[in-house]
């Protein structure tokens, strides 16, 4: 590729109403996300019951704060409020990319794919002029007002979902998905209850159809709805799709998500007539918006900016889900770069974790009674995840060292079972977990997986 | 989406024609609401009626002993009581619906009983036994300490209901106990046979707070806190580093913690295999679930390898001291191998079977993806 097709590319502009529209929804979704987690009572739950957290590598000092904690939610909804309607948007996305990334890494026991996608899309659209059209900021500031856009900030938020889609489906190539229709035959079974589908549910043909379906869909729909002549059809294909795992499984907004953002594949058509119809109920001209300008960014070195984060966004987007390679050992199993790689749905892990503590000076030993420390779900969690398991033990240290034990050792026996195998020892259970620190190595200390998971 | 269909069907004859495809037996709809009917027609509801039926002989030995406090009526109050305890291992994990409501299993059977309190309670006379906190100063333990606990031998026992200056007192309190078990047991009973069972069985769905999934969840929890470390693990000191011979159940009557293990063991294995209250019949369970799943997925026999461990821990604690407490203090390694063998059977049902059956530890109801 020659610089100067890059150079036009990036100069290429086109209209601005998908990604106006876009911007519209995800604010739109974010707040009800927002909304609705508070009204579940996941923020008390979550974030305020616990007395211990999960942190990330790196980020221990995210910590929830107490009761300012729905001050945080609090921010993030306003923000997406914001959002929506294009206000003061730079700030208000910054703030959300802040807000929302900081309640994400609160805890890592509430780890979820999608939640990673809000976070780096949030971050995505701090670089995109998402507010020059249809927007608040832009009914004021005639500066910014454009109709058009540059083309690769609409490409980039296409790129990003093509990325989503397709590595989840390059992650579904593997012999227990393919082959075993696994976890898929553990968990469709025990949807018997649901209406029509329940009993289809309990085939075997049924769970390898959707195995192979789920992998096929992954893999071809970006590339489906980039085509015009496809786009329709994989539009279609998108909401039965989502709207299918969504009555099987328990994935709150993420099937509203993906469906709104597919709407970014289609032409500026469809956006504008979307705003058409938003202007007429809440009586706003968008006439006035169509000015034909053209977006540029208000300083040459940020238009520079930006479009190099995006680019260097994007390297490091394609090229973390693959950073197991550095890692030896079954990826399932240590789950040393299992996250953050668009693995979705696609294991099923229970573990079972009784921690001993041994105190060296008299060599008194007893087990941990893990609920008086943990809730249900980070003991769930905990119990099949190795850095769960090592974090924990460090705190179990610290607090058996306030208790008066001198230099405790933590030892644990753990067991978990991956895909319908067996349960099996996981971690060593003559290894003092005490001794070994937090880090990005290999972890030595777990016991092999002995099976093998053929595929990428 | 022609070409998707076209490969797609492709894709489905090829592998329908290879050999190692999932053929295997026929997979029809495995009808979980059977568990629930065997559930609670065969094992609950009659377990439940024996235990109300030896609460009520409780508390009318207990009366009788009111009125003539002699030693042969002791000696059938203890009887009574023995039989009503063996009967409660029965029900002891089925704390859902009312039991849950009355705190079942707390009013009945927490131990070790609190002997400063109930003394308190017989001298003062004004207690409210609903009060939980006074959940540890009533129940089977409570009874045992009124029974076997208060001297050292049956005359000096004896002297507490006949010649203690107040015996009244006492005798009053050992009938209050007797008749609160009752009251309770009725409780729950009615209540299993007056609309609960029908709303049991009809709660047939998948979700968490469906009756499949919930059993399930109490089940285990019952299993790993009750039987695994509240009969064996604590009192051996598998929680505090020392053992605990003070903590065992029936801790004053000599050698009957064992059979009280015992019994909640078999109980525990019949529920999982689906053995009716006192036969050899069984129907439906999570023994046949599971194995009906195995069939589709091919894997493992989990029900063998969960009886196999049931088995193997009555085997480990045939060995054992009748006596727990003499057990603990004489040579406490055989309880924690007893210890050892039951637990595996926790990672085998709360790992593997939770599993395998798809049912979440503790209704966790957060989002996943």
């Amino acid at each position: 590729m020659n610089t100067n097709s890059i150079r036009s590319y990036l100069n290429t502009s086109t209209n601005a109403a998908p990604l106006a529209v876009f911007r519209i929804f995800f604010g739109i979704l974010m707040l009800i996300s927002i909304v609705r987690f508070a009204a579940n009572g996941w923020i008390e739950k979550l974030y305020i019951e616990p007395d211990f957290f999960f942190s990330y590598y790196g980020f221990e000092w995210v910590q929830p704060l107490g009761e300012w904690t729905y001050l945080i939610f609090l921010i993030c909804g306003l923000s997406s409020v914001f959002i929506t309607l294009g206000y003061k948007y730079r700030i208000s996305i910054i703030v959300f990319f802040l807000s929302f990334t900081y309640i994400e890494l609160m805890d890592k026991t509430t780890y979820l794919n999608h939640y990673y996608f809000i976070s780096i899309l949030s971050f995505l659209m701090i670089f995109l002029p998402a507010h020059a059209y249809y927007s608040l900021d832009a009914y004021k500031d005639e500066n910014l007002r454009s109709q058009q856009v540059p083309k690769w900030s609409i490409d980039s938020i296409k790129f990003l979902l093509f990325i989503v889609y397709f590595y989840a489906g390059l992650a579904k190539l593997n012999s227990d998905w393919l082959f075993k229709a696994m976890p898929l035959q553990i968990w469709l079974p025990a949807k018997y209850s649901i209406p029509i589908l329940g009993d289809l549910l309990q085939q075997t043909w049924t769970h390898y159809a959707f195995a192979w379906a789920g992998a096929l869909y992954d893999l071809t729909i970006p590339f489906l709805l980039l085509y015009k002549r496809t786009r329709i059809i994989a539009f279609a294909m998108v909401v039965v799709f989502h709207l299918l795992t969504r009555v099987l499984f328990p994935i709150g907004m993420f099937p509203y998500i993906m469906i709104a953002s597919a709407l970014i594949f289609f032409d500026a058509g469809l956006h504008n007539r979307i705003l058409e119809y938003t202007s007429k109920w809440f009586k706003i001209s968008k006439s006035f918006f169509d000015n034909g300008a053209d977006y540029s960014f208000p300083k040459a070195w940020i238009r520079k900016a930006s479009v190099s984060m995006v680019a260097v966004f994007f390297m490091i987007q394609l090229l973390v889900p693959f950073r197991y390679m550095l890692y030896p050992g079954e990826l399932f199993w240590t789950e040393e770069g299992y996250r953050f790689s668009w693995r979705v749905m696609l294991m099923e892990k229970a573990g079972y974790a009784n921690f001993k503590v041994v105190d060296p000076e008299n060599r008194q030993r007893f087990y941990v009674d893990n609920t008086k420390f943990l809730t249900r779900f980070q003991e769930k969690q905990m119990s099949s995840q190795p850095d769960f398991i090592l974090e924990y033990a460090h705190f179990l240290e610290d607090h058996y060292q306030q208790q008066g034990i001198k230099d405790p050792e933590i030892y644990v026996d753990s067991y978990v079972a991956l895909n319908g195998r067996q349960s099996r020892r996981y971690v060593d259970p003559e290894v003092d977990l005490t001794t070994i620190q937090p880090s990005l190595k290999h972890r030595t200390w777990l016991l092999p997986f002995d099976d093998e998971i053929k595929g990428l | 989406m022609k070409k998707i269909a076209i490969i797609l069907l492709t894709l489905f004859a090829l592998w329908s024609c290879t050999k190692d495809g999932p053929s295997g037996p026929n997979v029809d709809d495995f009808d979980r609401e059977a568990i629930l009917v065997n559930w609670s027609d065969n094992i609950i509801i009659p377990s439940f009626t024996a235990f109300s039926g030896s609460a009520d002989q409780l508390h009318s030995d207990a009366s009788a002993f009111a009125q003539a406090p002699t030693l042969q009526n002791l000696e059938i109050l203890r009887n009574s009581w023995k039989s009503a305890y063996l009967a409660f291992q029965h029900v002891s994990m089925f704390e859902m619906g009312k039991a849950m409501e009355l705190r079942f299993r707390d009013n009945l059977n927490i131990y070790p009983t609190d002997t400063t309190e109930i003394e308190t309670n017989i001298m003062e006379g004004n207690y409210n036994l609903e009060l939980s906190s006074l959940n540890d100063s009533q129940g089977f333990p409570a009874l045992d300490y009124m029974l076997n606990g208060l001297g050292a031998n049956d005359t000096e026992t004896l002297a507490f209901y006949t010649t203690h200056e107040n015996s009244n007192g006492y005798l009053t309190y050992l009938t209050d106990l007797t008749a609160r078990i009752q009251f309770l047991s009725s409780e729950v009973l009615t209540d299993w046979t007056s609309g609960y069972r029908d709303e049991f069985v009809s709660n047939s769905g998948n979700g968490a707070n469906s009756s499949l999934d919930m059993m399930v969840n109490d089940y285990i929890y019952y299993y790993e806190k009750h039987l695994r470390a509240g009969k064996i693990g604590i009192p051996a000191g598998v929680f505090s580093g020392s053992p605990l011979s003070t903590h065992v159940e029936a801790y004053y009557s000599d050698a009957f913690s064992k059979s009280l293990f015992n019994e909640a063991l078999n109980a525990s294995q019949n529920f999982f295999n689906g053995t009716h209250f006192e036969s050899n019949t069984s129907g439906e369970s999570l023994k046949s679930y599971l194995d009906f799943l195995n069939t589709m997925k091919d894997g493992t026999d989990l029900a063998t390898l969960i009886n196999n461990q049931f088995d193997a821990a009555r085997e480990e604690a045939k060995i054992l001291n009748d006596n727990f407490a003499e057990q603990v203090e004489s040579n406490n390694n055989l309880m924690l191998s007893t210890y050892d063998q039951l637990q595996l059977n926790v990672v085998y049902m709360k790992v593997d079977m939770l599993q395998a059956l798809n049912i979440n530890v503790d209704y966790v109801d957060a989002d996943g993806d």
